[in-house]
C-alpha cells in the first residue's frame, strides 16, 4: 500500500489528522502531536473482550446476590449486600444519594456489561445484532459512570472504620467484587470499536 | 501532509463514539453514518457549558467539606463526622494509609480538579500557546481521577446499612453526602463539557 492510499485518521483528544501506519499486530498508534493512543490492536479482541465480560457478569450476579459485608455484635448478626445498602440509603431521605449509588455501581456496570455481550457474542459468530448501533451508543453514554473500582475501595475503607466497633465478617460478595473489577477493567482494555464494527458491517 | 492540519480545516468530523472519520455535515442534526453518534466539529457551547459547572461544583464543594457526611448515635453519645473528621480518625486509629487514601480521593482530588479545569478553559479563553501537550495530557489526568471522590460517599451508605443496631448505635447520612455527591457528578459533567481539541485551535489559527 502506497503512502497516499492509507487511510486518514484523526487525533480525538488535538484533532490532527493524520496517515493511518500499518499496525502489527498487538502494536499501539500514538497521535504525533498529543501522544494520545489513536488505535490499538490486540489479536482476537473482540473475542477476548466478549470472554472477560461473560466471566464479569457471572461474578457481578454473585456479587449482588451474596452479602458484601457482614457485623457481629453482642449476639446480634447484621449484613448487606450492594442493593440493601443503597435502599438504607433511600429510606434515611437520602433519595438522590441512593440514587446515584444504584447508578454507579450497579446499573451502569450491568448496562455495559449487557451491551458488550449483545454487540460482540453475535458480532464474533459473524452476525449483526438489530439496533446495534443505539445500543453501541447508549454503551458509550453509560460507561463513564461505571465506578465498581471505586466502590470496592469503598468496601475496604469501611471494612477497617468498622473493625474498631465490632467482629466483621467479609462475604462472598467481596471477593466477587473485586473480580469483576478486574475482569471489566480487562474487558474494556482489549475492547476495540474499530474492530467491533468491522466485524459488524462485514457481517451486513 | 507538510502543516497540521486538523478535521475542521478540511471539513471532516472524527465520531467520538465509533472513531469513524467522515465528511462534517452542515447544522446540528448531523449523525455519524456508521453508529449514529451525533457529530459535532467541537462539542457546543463547550467554554460555556463548562465554567456554569465549575462554578456550580465549587460552590457545593463548600457544603461538601464543613457539613457533616454521617452522624453517629450511640451509648456514648451522639457525634457528627465531615470528610476530614473521618480522615482524622483513620489517621488516629492507625490506618494512616487509609487516611491518606481517603484525603486523597475527597480533597484533594475534587480541589484539584476543579483548579485544573479552571487553568484548561482560561487557557483557551486567552488563546494560549504554551504546553499544548501538557495540557492536554492534564485534561486526560482530570478525565481519569475524577470518579474517585465517590469514595466516602460509598463508605457513608456501607456503614449506615451495617450499623444500626438500635440500642447500640446507629449511623445516618449526613446532608454533606448529598452535596458530595453531587461535587462528584458535576465536575464528571464538567470534564466531558470541555473539548481538549480547543486546546490546539488556538495553535493553529496563529499558525496560519
Amino acid at each position: 500500500m502506497s503512502l497516499a492510499e492509507q487511510p486518514l485518521v484523526a487525533c480525538h483528544d488535538c484533532d490532527l489528522l493524520q496517515r493511518e501506519p500499518l499496525l502489527p499486530q498487538g502494536g499501539v498508534v500514538r497521535c504525533r502531536r498529543c501522544g494520545a493512543t489513536l488505535l490499538r490492536s490486540h489479536p482476537r479482541s473482540s473475542e477476548r473482550a466478549l470472554a472477560f465480560t461473560l466471566g464479569a457478569l457471572f461474578l457481578f450476579i454473585l456479587a449482588n446476590v451474596f452479602p458484601i459485608v457482614g457485623l457481629k455484635l453482642s449476639g446480634d448478626y447484621i449484613q448487606t449486600n450492594l442493593l440493601g445498602a443503597a435502599q438504607a440509603m433511600y429510606d434515611n431521605d437520602m433519595r438522590l444519594v441512593a440514587g446515584l449509588v444504584l447508578i454507579t455501581t450497579f446499573a451502569a456496570p450491568l448496562a455495559q456489561m449487557l451491551a458488550m455481550t449483545y454487540l460482540l457474542l453475535p458480532a464474533c459468530l459473524g452476525r449483526r445484532p438489530p439496533q446495534a448501533r443505539r445500543v453501541f451508543r447508549g454503551m458509550t453514554l453509560v460507561q463513564p459512570w461505571g465506578m465498581l473500582e471505586v466502590f470496592v475501595l469503598g468496601i475496604l475503607v469501611s471494612l477497617v472504620k468498622l473493625a474498631h466497633l465490632a467482629a466483621v465478617v467479609p462475604g462472598v460478595a467481596l471477593w466477587s467484587f473485586g473480580g469483576v473489577m478486574l475482569l471489566m477493567a480487562a474487558a474494556t482494555a482489549s475492547f476495540d470499536a474499530r474492530d467491533l464494527w468491522a466485524r459488524l458491517e462485514a457481517a451486513r | 501532509m507538510k502543516d497540521p492540519a486538523s478535521t475542521a480545516r478540511w471539513h471532516l468530523a472524527t465520531c467520538h463514539g465509533c472513531g469513524l472519520l467522515s465528511r462534517a455535515g452542515t447544522g446540528h442534526a448531523a449523525r455519524c453514518p456508521r453508529c449514529g453518534t451525533p457529530l459535532h466539529a467541537r462539542k457546543p457551547e463547550s467554554i460555556a457549558r463548562t465554567w456554569a459547572l465549575i462554578v456550580a461544583a465549587a460552590i457545593l464543594y463548600v457544603p461538601a467539606n464543613l457539613l457533616p457526611i454521617m452522624e453517629t448515635s450511640s451509648l456514648f453519645g451522639a457525634q457528627n463526622d465531615t470528610i476530614m473528621s473521618g480522615v482524622v480518625y483513620l489517621w488516629v486509629s492507625g490506618s494512616w494509609h487509609l487516611a491518606l487514601v481517603v484525603f486523597i480521593a475527597s480533597i484533594v482530588v475534587p480541589m484539584a480538579k476543579l483548579i485544573a479545569l479552571v487553568i484548561l478553559v482560561l487557557s483557551v479563553q486567552l488563546r494560549a500557546r504554551w504546553q499544548p501537550v501538557q495540557r492536554t495530557r492534564l485534561y486526560r489526568l482530570v478525565e481519569l481521577v475524577g470518579r474517585w471522590s465517590m469514595l466516602d460517599v460509598y463508605v457513608v451508605t456501607l456503614l449506615v446499612a451495617l450499623v444500626q443496631l438500635e440500642a447500640l448505635a446507629t449511623i445516618r447520612p449526613g446532608p454533606g453526602a448529598l452535596a458530595f455527591g453531587a461535587v462528584v457528578v458535576l465536575t464528571m459533567f464538567a470534564a466531558m463539557s470541555f473539548d481538549p481539541r480547543l486546546i490546539w485551535d488556538s495553535m493553529e489559527k496563529n499558525d496560519a
